[in-house]
């Protein structure tokens, strides 16, 4: 699936029609274009590096009012809005951002909400930079585009902290029941939308907190708990149901859920199970996975420790092998739980780096070290089974591979050992074979994705849908609820319909 | 939350947990575990189930008392409620109608070898079962035991109980007086697994082990439990925690189970404090 689709046509005509309606006439008349583009991207106020690689309260503290809607008077409101295409959820961002410049706050988050059940998580934890700021007609303009991603994060919390979240009417029940596997991004999308349909939806998820990655995954700093628990408090009050410690695959099959009743599913389990890179040591105690790091920290909340019960090693040289936001996540949370040194160890150069810019900016801002075109071949255990050390290898850049990135290859001579007292391997994650393993019938792709219809997220089974990691192998909470937001409307239809489309 | 049923103290340090899990029991196989905390801020720890009970909902498990964690599940009472009880979690052992069968279970393992002594018995198999205890007072369920086994040894270090063995001896004996045995399976400690799967591994015998890392999520989400078997790398939470005892690399085991020694007694000291609080400051 690519994010730079054509849009639909009904999305076009409502983008129109928004468009044309006097009240954006008159705004767009009232400032003069160039006036616009002279005013600065507002910043984003942050904690001082120093005072907050300390502790795991957020860094970013969100913009002011006044500041929110000068940053949205930026806004060109074009005829032809190419931020929408880059959205993979195609939010209406300009009638958004000019219901922000006019201070409707409140009617800007609706609006989100037509398309984004989850915009103060989007607008914390999405690549707005790789999406619709990079196509915004600004950035074309000046080089800096409209900071879409903050006003997201702006409004959402303005909504929260007013108090007013918005409950929409439902509709009489349908009698239909749903199941969704995996309270993640995707399956709280799911959950929302077939609730606001009617249906009677459980969510079943494994761990003891909802929320999946968002909660044992993206960390507090970035992702404060509290904004989690408000979204998946709005879905209870949808009439959500949602059933913890709850192993759909071995409490129940999947098919025990049909003989109860369930006559729909949304798997969304995720891409939970590590890849390592199969080199000597990787056992050695002080190697983590990066899930089992960031699990530790987050969902056990081993920070705390001994006030909470789960330990996590507290490395003083930490080495995080890998170049993405999870990478990004664990070197920065092993920087606060106290290492002297907290290196990033990435086989390519800074430029190939999968993590989002600003998580990179805010890496180095706290003194995370960067460790370029190295990669290790084998780490090095004490008497005690401890790791001790690391061998790396230096590498080049050579050809571009399938990705389109240029293949990393070793520099032969190159190796070297350095000291580290901890590791956390952060190198992607395949699917969790759980379901697929106890659902016969359920077709799975060569890395164990399950094979999906991508318009209607359909699986090989009737009446199964999936979504988010499952399918994608590791991608991001916006494509995720992308993909949930596809499979609602499609099990709407097959619930009303009776059968496939 | 799962509301406790019973805990009660079987012997000294060994107790028994019962807990209202219908769905667990329902689905509860032989050599399968669940996941529990024992309250809010504690750690997700994996029991064994040592028995369970469709008709009643309940599923039960055995544990040894041995820090922060268990120390507050033998503080808990019937009517208590915890706030994570999951599975049955982990294969199933492979049950199935070898011929004979040695079942060796020490400590806690005593309880956990029971369903599996009592599945291989339905299966058609003979079973001999083998217990190991300290001392005598620390043997309990042997009568549960007898009737799911042909025969049930007990290897103690005793002075009461003659002769002192301990069970990699006692199993070595057996094998040695021409007992013929197609499969043994071992839960207990690590120590106990590795010295029996030690035992038989000369007389090339089938020998399982149920494996006891540390675990965290218990769905293969997070590879706490990775152990080397033969080579290659396993998650004790979905590949097992059943593996052949005669390809695991227990050293490797050994180390990783004592990953957090030092912490684990601070915690404890943390607990004692929390408990006792006028002792603290003394």
């Amino acid at each position: 699936m690519s994010e730079k689709e054509e849009l639909a046509p009904e999305i076009k005509e409502k983008l129109k029609s928004e468009f044309q309606k006097p009240w954006r006439q008159e705004l767009r008349r009232s400032v003069p274009v160039k006036e616009r583009t002279k005013i600065p991207r507002q910043k984003m106020p942050e904690r001082p590096p120093e005072v907050r690689n300390q502790d795991f309260r957020e860094v970013n503290l969100g913009l002011e009012a006044e500041v929110a809607r000068l940053e949205a008077r930026r806004c060109l409101d074009c005829a032809n809005p190419s931020c929408v295409q880059g959205c993979p959820v195609a939010i209406d961002i300009p009638t958004f951002v000019k219901l922000v410049e006019v201070g409707d706050f409140i009617q800007a988050v609706r609006k989100i909400k037509e398309t984004n059940s989850l915009p103060a998580i989007c607008g914390r934890v999405c690549p707005q930079e790789t999406q619709c700021e990079a196509v915004c007609n600004l950035k074309k303009a000046t080089g800096v585009p409209v900071a879409i991603g903050n006003l997201e994060r702006f409004v959402a919390d303005f909504e929260r902290e007013a108090g007013e979240v918005f409950i929409p009417s439902l509709p009489p029940p349908t009698g239909k029941k749903v199941a969704v596997i995996g309270a993640g991004p995707a399956g709280l999308t799911v959950a929302g939308d077939l609730a606001k349909k009617g249906h009677q939806v459980t969510i079943f998820e494994a761990l003891h907190v909802a929320g999946g990655v968002l909660v044992y995954g993206i960390p507090e700093f970035r992702l404060p708990k509290k904004i989690l628990q408000a979204e998946v408090e709005y879905l209870k009050r949808l009439g959500v149901e949602i059933k913890l410690n709850f192993v759909v695959g071995k409490t129940a099959t999947l098919d025990d859920l049909r003989a109860e009743g369930y006559e729909a599913f949304f798997i969304g389990t995720g891409a939970g199970l590590p890849n390592f890179m199969k080199i000597p040591g990787e056992n050695l105690i002080g190697v983590y996975s990066a899930n089992e790091y960031l699990t530790r920290v987050n969902l056990m909340r081993a920070y705390d420790f001994p006030r909470y019960d789960t330990p996590v090693l507290v490395g003083r040289r930490v080495a995080v092998i890998g170049g993405g936001n999870v990478a990004m996540d664990s070197v920065r949370t092993a920087k606060r739980l106290g290492a002297e040194r907290a290196m990033i160890i990435y086989r390519r150069s800074r430029h190939e780096m999968p993590a989002r810019e600003e998580e990179v900016k805010h890496a180095e801002e706290e003194g995370i070290e960067f460790h370029f075109l190295t990669v290790p071949i084998r780490y090095i255990g004490d008497e005690y089974g401890r790791v001790k050390a690391m061998e790396c290898q230096r590498m080049e850049l050579g050809e571009p591979d399938s990705s389109g990135r240029r293949r990393p290859v070793p520099v032969p001579g190159s190796e070297f050992i350095t000291e580290v007292d901890l590791v956390v391997v952060a190198i992607g994650q395949s699917p969790n074979p759980l379901i697929p393993q106890t659902t016969p019938g359920l077709k799975v792709e060569k890395w164990g994705n399950l094979e999906v219809d991508w318009a209607t997220m359909a699986t090989s089974l009737e009446g199964v849908y999936a979504g988010g990691d499952i399918v994608r192998g590791g991608a991001t909470v916006i494509l995720a609820m992308g993909d949930g937001r596809r499979a609602a409307a499609a099990i709407d239809a097959y619930l009303r319909n009776g059968t496939r489309q | 939350m799962a509301r406790i049923v019973q805990r009660v103290k079987l012997v000294p340090n060994i107790h028994l947990l019962e807990v209202e899990a219908p769905e667990v029991a329902r689905k509860a196989r032989p050599g399968q575990f669940i996941i529990l905390m024992p309250d809010e801020r504690g750690e997700r720890i994996p029991l064994t189930l040592a028995d369970w009970d469709a008709k009643k909902g309940t599923a039960t498990s055995i544990f040894m008392v041995v820090g922060t964690s268990t120390e507050k599940l033998a503080r808990l009472k019937a009517g208590d409620e915890i706030p994570v009880y999951v599975g049955p979690l982990g294969r199933p052992s492979e049950i199935g109608h070898f011929g004979t069968v040695l079942c060796a279970g020490g400590c806690f393992g005593i309880a956990a070898i029971y369903p599996l002594a009592r599945a291989y018995k339905e299966a058609g198999n003979r079973v001999i079962t083998v217990l190991d205890v300290r001392a005598r007072y620390l043997l309990y369920w042997q009568d549960k035991l007898r009737k799911v086994s042909d025969e049930l040894h007990i290897a103690s270090r005793d002075d009461q109980v003659l002769p002192q063995e301990y069970i990699p001896y006692r199993l070595q004996k057996l094998l040695a007086e021409g007992e013929k045995v197609e499969r043994v399976h071992v839960v207990g400690c690590t120590y106990l697994m590795a010295s029996c799967a030690e035992a038989t591994k000369p007389l090339g015998i089938k020998t399982i082990v149920s494996l006891n890392p540390i675990m965290l999520d218990g769905t293969g989400m997070c590879g706490a439990c990775r152990v080397s078997v033969a080579g290659g790398t396993k998650f004790a939470c979905v590949d097992g925690p059943d593996f052949d005892g005669h390809a695991v690399d227990w050293a490797e085991l050994y180390a990783r189970r004592r990953a957090y020694e030092p912490q684990e007694v601070l915690s404890l000291c943390e607990l004692e404090k929390n408990l006792f609080p006028a002792e603290g400051q003394l």
